[in-house]
């Protein structure tokens, strides 16, 4: 049997560090740097001027799940292996013999990196501005935002490999499937990653403001089954990377 | 080294995409030395190219690099080097970085040393520390070479590779290509200019409208390329007068008269333009326009395809 360390050994230490470079010298960098400072921002104006002791959890809740964390990983998801196909630069990484899941893993894990730096990371210290670092709040909300950075990714890179439009289509997923079926019908919410993480910050907050409606063991395991299977599938799909060629 | 090793085998290949056929029906064997692939643009040579690099799926046929199918195995990499058409590298950085980093994808022993040497052969050293982005065409061109031979292939595929090579970049690349061929390499190069290939020798595969139109030696390919009909459309002070002496020459194998002028036709490009400029000086005609009316390169690849 692998050693559950194994995974780390289907990371490509020259992917992530070209996927890393790459993602932070894009202009729309910019836009996933200057979220977190908005929340920040918008943070200490409540915390300053807010009279209603329940707006932390509603504030970071709303805005911290419902859009910092789900749009910076879009920027970011979207983009690790999306940019490198639209420019065509990709051709350079796949012509070697690295295994496509290992170049799929990599580059999740690079996104899903710079996710926790730029949102989660952020939706915690707003939390610990409004609550201090150790309040179960600022923890559970970390926690959350841990499981959003890695499943948000695991689609958004996926959207990427599916897609040529990976932002309008997991816009579309944000808004449509999560934001309006998600309020109406019940089972959306058990294949949604926005639902996973408010549910596994609620399981340490415990605060009816996050809106959770799963388990935390249901979240949980949900989260890691859909991160699997979309990974999979986006490393399958990536191995039948095509080129069209000049006839056409 | 077992030949199969560094052999590109393609049997009764063809790919489409709807309705459209790209490549229809091609057999080839390219072996040890240089291969061009020469056809006109939208001919299929980049379709070809990606066949065998396994970044497309042969619709039908068979199709091999080294023994082994290319298509959903990225293992072949290890003896199979590719030069893609497309001018985008990883711009943010050096030439170095960007060579030493597919070395180290290659999982190289010694990437450092793989770099220096594949930066060395390009005559990239002095650059190597640049970022790409500052780099003109022709030298992004040969970093993309210098990656694509840091792992020392026994197959080298390149699209276009002498696109935005200045004339000296051009003959440099020819030699070094030349070069690795001799060394026992198989090097198989798309071009659609005919005369950007005039002075390699090797054999050449032509491609046209998806099929396999000719395939021969450079040398023949050559020959039949100034020994074709050239057709010039001439205007002069006198067409009629300079038309009746230009038939009487042997370099001369027909002449018409038309509303824009004389429509000539000639087997000898060399002996038809002294010619003409002779008759003009003795008969005292004064020469307007000379202009090739057939110079189209589907003209040219349509001429060797029907020799």
């Amino acid at each position: 049997m692998k050693r559950p360390g194994a995974i780390f050994g289907l990371l490509n230490p020259v992917v992530l560090r070209i996927t890393l470079r790459a993602t932070l010298g894009r202009k729309r960098a910019l836009v996933f740097m200057l979220i977190p400072l908005v929340l920040i921002l918008l943070t200490v104006a409540l915390r300053l001027t807010a009279t209603s002791p329940a707006w932390p959890p509603e504030f970071l809740g709303d805005f911290g799940f419902s859009v910092v964390l789900p749009l910076t990983a879009l920027i970011i998801g979207t983009s690790v292996l999306g940019a490198e196909i639209d420019d065509g630069s990709i051709i350079h990484l796949l012509a070697t013999p690295v295994s496509r899941l290992s170049v799929v893993l990599s580059k999740f894990a690079a996104a899903a990196a710079l996710t926790v730096v730029f949102g989660a990371i952020p939706e915690y210290l707003a939390a610990a501005i409004a609550r201090g670092f150790t309040d179960k709040l600022s923890l559970g909300l970390l926690a959350g935002a841990m499981v959003a950075s890695i499943g948000y990714n695991a689609l958004f890179v996926l959207f990427s490999l599916l897609t040529t439009r990976a932002i309008a289509v997991g816009l579309l997923y944000l808004l449509v499937w999560e934001g309006l079926l998600g309020n109406f019908v019940g089972g959306v919410r058990v294949l949604s990653i926005g639902q996973y993480s408010v549910s596994v910050a609620n399981s340490i907050a415990r605060t009816s403001a996050l809106n959770a409606h799963l388990t935390v063991q249901t979240a949980l395991i949900m989260a890691a089954l859909v991160t699997v299977v979309t990974l999979a599938v986006a490393a399958r799909r990536l191995a039948a990377f095509t080129i069209k060629g000049d006839a056409v | 080294m077992n030949p199969e090793a560094r052999s590109i085998e393609l049997r009764n290949v063809s790919r489409w995409y709807g309705n459209v056929v790209a490549v229809n029906d091609v057999s080839m064997t390219v072996g040890a030395g240089i291969t061009g692939l020469l056809g006109p643009n939208g001919a299929g040579k980049t379709t070809l190219l990606n066949l065998m690099a396994g970044f497309l799926p042969p619709s039908r046929g068979e199709l091999t690099v080294g023994g082994r199918p290319s298509w959903r195995n990225p293992g072949v990499f290890s003896t199979l080097g590719l030069v893609p058409e497309r001018d985008s590298v990883y711009a943010f950085l050096s030439g170095y970085d960007f060579v030493r980093s597919t070395a180290r994808l290659h999982r190289l022993p010694d990437p450092d040393a793989a770099a220096r040497r594949a930066i060395g052969i390009l005559e990239m050293t002095e650059a190597q520390d640049r970022r790409i982005a500052t780099y003109s065409k022709g030298m992004r061109q040969r970093i993309k070479v210098a990656a694509a031979l840091v792992h020392d292939p026994q197959v080298l595929l390149l699209d276009e590779p002498f696109n935005g090579m200045d004339p000296r970049q051009r003959l440099q690349m020819m030699d070094l290509l030349e070069q690795m061929a001799a060394e026992g390499r198989t090097i198989l190069f798309s071009s659609h200019i005919l005369e950007e290939v005039e002075r390699m020798s090797g054999t050449i595969q032509v491609i046209v409208g998806g099929r396999l139109a000719a395939s021969g030696d450079f040398r023949a390919i050559r020959r039949l390329m100034t020994s074709r009909p050239h057709v010039f459309l001439v205007r002069s002070s006198a067409d009629r007068v300079l038309g009746a002496a230009l038939i009487g020459r042997p370099a001369v194998t027909g002449v018409e008269l038309t509303a824009r002028g004389l429509q000539v036709r000639t087997s000898d490009f060399g002996a038809f333009s002294r010619e003409l400029a002779g008759l003009c000086r003795d008969g005292d005609i004064r020469l307007r326009e000379v202009l090739p009316s057939d110079e189209s390169l589907e003209s040219v690849f349509s001429y060797l395809v029907a020799s």
